[in-house]
C-alpha cells in the first residue's frame, strides 16, 4: 500500500479546441488530482473524447497549456518551463507541445479507447509486453544486445513477463494469456486494455468509456479493478464515462461537459446536486435555463 | 478482494480438452502401481518398432567400397540383436521397475494430443524446416545434385532470401510495399559498379551492398512515412519503377540499357574456382568441373538465407520485432503506448531492403551481368505473391510459395499454360486458404510454465 500522493497531476488551463468553426472544447479550465480518480462527463458530442485527445496528444490544442507534473514541486517551475520555449523539464511537461508518443514515453500518459484498441493478432501476453516497448528497448541495447540474447536483455525480459503475468492475474485471464486478443469476451478486451495501459508504467491513465457495452457484473468487476489501480499504484485516473453506478461509485472528483464548456467541477455530491447539470441532462425550457442560470450565484 | 471472475468462465474451450488429454498422457497403471503384463509387452513392442525405425538404416544398411566402388550390404542379425536388446530391456523395465512415467505410446500421442492446435501446426512446421534444411544442406552430395537441380535451387534460393526479406516489411510490420525489387537492384548494382570503378571483390562488397540498399529503403521510408494501405502500395511501386528507369537511361554511370558485365564470381577465401594452376580443384587436388563452382555458389546462398531467416526470427521475439507486429495491429494504439511509429517504419524497411541487398549482390556475382531488364516491376508482384501465398510472416510458408511459383513458371513441358497454372494456383489458394498456405503464428513470448494461477483442479 503506497503512501497517497497529494496535489495536482494535471492541470488544464483555458483549453480550446477548434476545428473549422465548430469549437468542439471552450475555454475549459480544471486541475486533475494526483492518485485520485477524476470522471468527466457530458452528454453525446460535449466534447470529452476531444479533449482526451487534446491531453493525449493526438490533438494539438488551438489554445491553452496543459501541464503535467511528476511531483508536485514541479509545477514551482510552470511559467519558467512556458517562457523557455521547451517542451519539459524537472520533472514538468507540456503536453501541448509534445508528440503522441512522446507524451506516452516520456510524461507517461497512458490510454485506452472508446472502441477497444488491442493488437488483435497477437496474444494476450504480448499486448501486455508490447506495452513495456520502452524499458525492454532500453534493456536490449536497442536490438544489439537483444540479438546476442545478452543476460541483461534476458533479465529485462523476464521483469516485462512478470510484471505482465502480474496484471494478467489482475484481470483474471491467466490461462488464456497465449489466446490471441481478438479472441476474448469484449468485457475482458475492456479489463486488457487497461492492464495493457498500466503495463507502461503510467502517472496519469486516460480511460475512454472504459465500462461502454459491459453488463451490470462487468461494470462492478471494473469498478473493482480502478479502485485497485487507484488504491495500490497511486496512478491517477482520468475517465470519460456515461455509466453513472461507475461514475458516482468510484470517482473523487467529476467535471461535467456540456457544448464544449465546463459547467460543473467538484466531488459527486456537489455535481449530482447542481441545477445545471440536471438541467444539461434531463434538459428544461429555455427560459427555465435562466432561471436556473439567474439563481446560481455569479 | 480479486477481480477476476472465477477461472471456469475465462477457460477456453480447448484448454480443456487439452487438458484432458494432458491427464490422460500422464496416467499409468491403475493408482499408479505396475503395468500389468500385456500392457508391458505391448509397451516393449512399441519401443522395439521405434528402435528398428531408427535403427534400421544405420545398423542395418552399411556401404563399402568394393573394386573401386560404392556398395551396399545389409545386415539383418545387427538389427535383429539391437531390436530385441531394445525389446527385452524395455519389458524388463516395465515389470521390474515402479514406471515413473507414461508409456511410450502416451508419450507419443501427448507430443501431439496434449497441446494446443496452434503449438501442434508449430511443431509440425519445426520438424519440416529441420528436414528441409538438413535435406537442402546434403542435396549437392546426392544423386539429385546435378548441375541443372543445383541451378534451380540457387534461384529457389535467392527468391527465398528475398521473400523472407519482404516477409520483415509486409508480414510483420504490415506495410505493402510493391517497390521491393528497386532494394534488389540497388544491392546488385552496388556490387557490380564497386567492382567495375573500384575492383572490389564480393565478399567485400556483400555488406557495403547491404547497407547501401538500407540506406536506400530509409531514404524510401521518409516520404512514405504518412501513407498506409493502397496509398503506401502506389508509391513503392513507383519508388521500383524510378529506379528501374534511371538504371536504363543513366547510360555513363550504370551502363544503361547493356548493363554491366565481367562481374567476378566469389572466392572460397581468395581461391577462386577455375580450372588450372591455383584454383580450388588444383589446391585440394581434386579433379576439375564446373559444377564445383555451382556448388560452392549453392552454399553461399543456402548459408545467406539461413542468416536471413536467423535474423528475422530473431528479430522477431525482440522489442522492435513485438512493434513491427504491433504496429500492423494498430498504429494508434503503438502510438498511445510510446512507440514511435516512424522510426518502426523505418527500421522494417531499412532492415527489409538489406536483406533485400545482399540477395541482390548474391544475384550479380551468380549471373556475372546485370542489366535494369533484370529489375522489372513485374517481378516485384511475384515477390509480393511469395509473402501472400506463403502466409504473412511464415518462413516455411514462404519457402513453400518460392518453390510452387518458381519450379511452374521454368517447367517447359508447360510452355505457354505455366503462367495460367500459376494464377490459377493463386486463385485456388486465395480462396481456400485466404491468409495463405500456412497461417498459424507463434508467440514471441509465452508465460514460463508452471502458471502462477491456472484453473482450479477438476473433478
Amino acid at each position: 500500500m503506497s503512501d497517497r500522493p497529494s496535489g495536482t497531476v494535471l492541470k488544464i488551463e483555458h483549453l480550446t479546441m477548434r476545428f473549422g468553426g465548430l469549437t468542439a472544447v471552450d475555454d475549459v479550465t480544471f486541475d486533475v488530482r494526483r492518485g485520485e480518480i477524476t470522471a468527466i462527463i457530458g452528454p453525446n458530442g460535449a466534447g470529452k473524447t476531444t479533449l482526451f485527445n487534446c491531453i493525449t496528444g493526438f490533438y494539438r490544442p488551438t489554445v491553452g497549456r496543459l501541464a503535467l507534473g511528476h511531483g508536485e514541486e514541479a509545477f514551482a517551475q510552470l511559467d519558467r518551463l512556458t517562457n523557455s520555449g521547451r517542451r519539459h523539464g524537472a520533472g514538468l511537461y507540456l503536453l501541448e507541445r509534445m508528440m503522441d508518443f512522446d507524451i506516452a514515453r516520456r510524461a507517461r500518459v497512458a490510454r485506452t479507447f472508446q472502441n477497444i484498441r488491442l493488437f488483435g493478432g497477437m496474444t494476450v501476453l504480448e499486448n501486455l509486453v508490447v506495452a513495456q516497448y520502452r524499458p525492454l528497448m532500453a534493456a536490449s541495447w536497442y536490438t544489439v544486445g537483444g540479438i546476442l540474447n545478452l543476460p541483461h536483455y534476458r533479465r529485462g525480459l523476464q521483469a516485462a513477463v512478470d510484471r505482465a503475468a502480474y496484471w494478467l492475474d489482475r484481470i483474471g485471464l491467466t490461462a488464456r494469456a497465449d489466446h490471441p486478443a481478438a479472441d476474448l469476451p469484449y468485457g475482458s478486451q475492456r479489463r486488457l486494455e487497461i492492464a495493457r495501459a498500466m503495463c507502461s508504467d503510467p502517472v496519469l491513465v486516460c480511460l475512454d468509456e472504459p465500462a461502454a457495452g459491459l453488463n451490470a457484473n462487468e461494470s462492478a468487476e471494473l469498478n473493482t479493478l480502478l479502485r485497485f489501480i487507484q488504491r495500490e499504484h497511486g496512478t491517477s485516473l482520468l475517465l470519460i464515462e456515461h455509466d453513472m453506478s461507475v461514475v458516482m461509485e468510484i470517482s473523487n472528483h467529476i467535471v461535467v461537459l456540456d457544448y464544449g464548456k465546463k459547467i460543473s467541477d467538484g466531488p459527486p455530491e456537489h455535481v449530482r446536486n447542481d441545477p445545471k447539470v440536471i438541467a444539461a441532462y434531463l434538459g428544461v425550457e429555455d427560459e427555465e435555463v435562466d432561471e436556473v442560470e439567474a439563481e446560481l450565484p455569479a | 478482494m480479486s477481480v477476476h471472475q472465477p477461472a471456469e468462465d475465462t477457460q477456453p474451450e480447448g484448454a480443456q480438452i487439452e487438458e484432458e488429454a494432458r491427464g490422460a498422457a500422464f496416467r499409468h497403471g491403475p493408482d499408479g502401481g505396475l503395468l500389468n503384463l500385456g500392457e508391458a509387452v505391448r509397451d516393449a513392442a512399441v519401443a522395439a518398432a521405434i528402435a528398428f525405425i531408427l535403427a534400421g538404416p544405420f545398423i542395418g544398411l552399411y556401404t563399402a567400397i568394393a573394386g573401386g566402388r560404392l556398395t551396399m550390404t545389409s545386415r539383418p542379425w545387427g538389427i535383429a540383436i539391437l531390436v530385441g536388446v531394445v525389446f527385452v530391456g524395455r519389458l524388463a523395465i516395465n515389470l521390474l521397475w515402479r514406471p515413473v512415467g507414461p508409456t511410450i505410446r502416451e508419450r507419443i500421442g501427448a507430443l501431439f494430443a496434449a497441446r494446443p492446435s496452434g503449438a501442434l501446426a508449430g511443431r509440425g512446421v519445426a520438424i519440416l524446416s529441420a528436414v528441409a534444411i538438413a535435406a537442402a544442406v546434403l542435396l549437392p552430395f546426392t544423386p539429385f545434385g546435378t548441375r541443372e537441380i543445383l541451378d534451380q535451387g540457387i534461384k529457389i534460393l535467392i527468391f527465398t532470401m528475398i521473400g523472407w526479406g519482404l516477409n520483415v516489411v509486409v508480414g510483420l510490420a504490415g506495410l505493402l510495399d510493391l517497390g521491393y525489387i528497386a532494394f534488389f537492384a540497388f544491392g546488385a548494382y552496388s556490387f557490380a559498379l564497386l567492382n567495375a570503378y573500384f575492383d572490389l571483390g564480393f565478399w567485400t562488397c556483400l555488406p557495403l551492398a547491404g547497407l547501401i540498399s538500407a540506406f536506400a529503403g530509409i531514404l524510401l521510408g521518409f516520404p512514405v512515412l504518412r501513407l498506409r494501405g493502397d496509398y503506401l502500395a502506389v508509391v513503392t511501386l513507383a519508388f521500383g519503377e524510378i529506379i528501374h528507369l534511371v538504371l536504363q537511361n543513366w547510360d555513363e554511370f550504370t551502363g544503361g540499357p547493356q548493363g554491366l558485365r565481367g562481374i567476378p564470381a566469389p572466392t572460397l577465401f581468395g581461391i577462386p574456382f577455375a580450372r588450372g594452376e591455383g584454383g580450388f580443384a588444383d589446391r585440394f587436388g581434386l579433379e576439375y568441373t564446373p559444377v564445383q563452382r555451382i556448388i560452392f555458389l549453392y552454399y553461399v546462398i543456402l548459408l545467406l538465407a539461413l542468416i536471413t531467416s536467423a535474423v528475422t526470427m530473431r528479430l522477431r521475439k525482440l522489442p522492435i520485432g513485438q512493434a513491427w507486429e504491433a504496429m500492423r495491429e494498430d498504429e494508434i494504439a503503438c502510438r498511445s503506448l510510446g512507440i514511435n511509429t516512424t522510426m518502426t517504419k523505418l527500421t522494417a524497411f531499412g532492415i527489409g531492403a538489406m536483406f533485400a541487398g545482399f540477395a541482390g549482390a548474391f544475384f550479380a556475382t551468380r549471373q556475372g551481368f546485370i542489366s535494369p531488364e533484370s529489375f522489372i516491376s513485374q517481378d516485384s508482384f511475384m515477390f509480393v505473391a511469395f509473402v501472400v501465398l506463403g502466409g504473412l510472416g511464415s518462413q516455411v510458408g514462404v519457402v513453400l510459395a518460392v518453390a510452387f511459383i518458381t519450379i511452374i513458371t521454368d517447367l517447359q513441358q508447360l510452355q505457354l499454360y505455366r503462367m495460367l497454372i500459376v494464377g490459377l494456383s493463386m486463385v485456388l489458394i486465395m480462396v481456400w486458404r485466404p491468409r495463405g498456405l500456412i497461417t498459424t503464428r507463434r508467440p514471441t513470448v509465452r508465460l514460463p510454465l508452471p502458471r502462477p494461477s491456472t484453473s482450479p483442479a477438476r473433478a
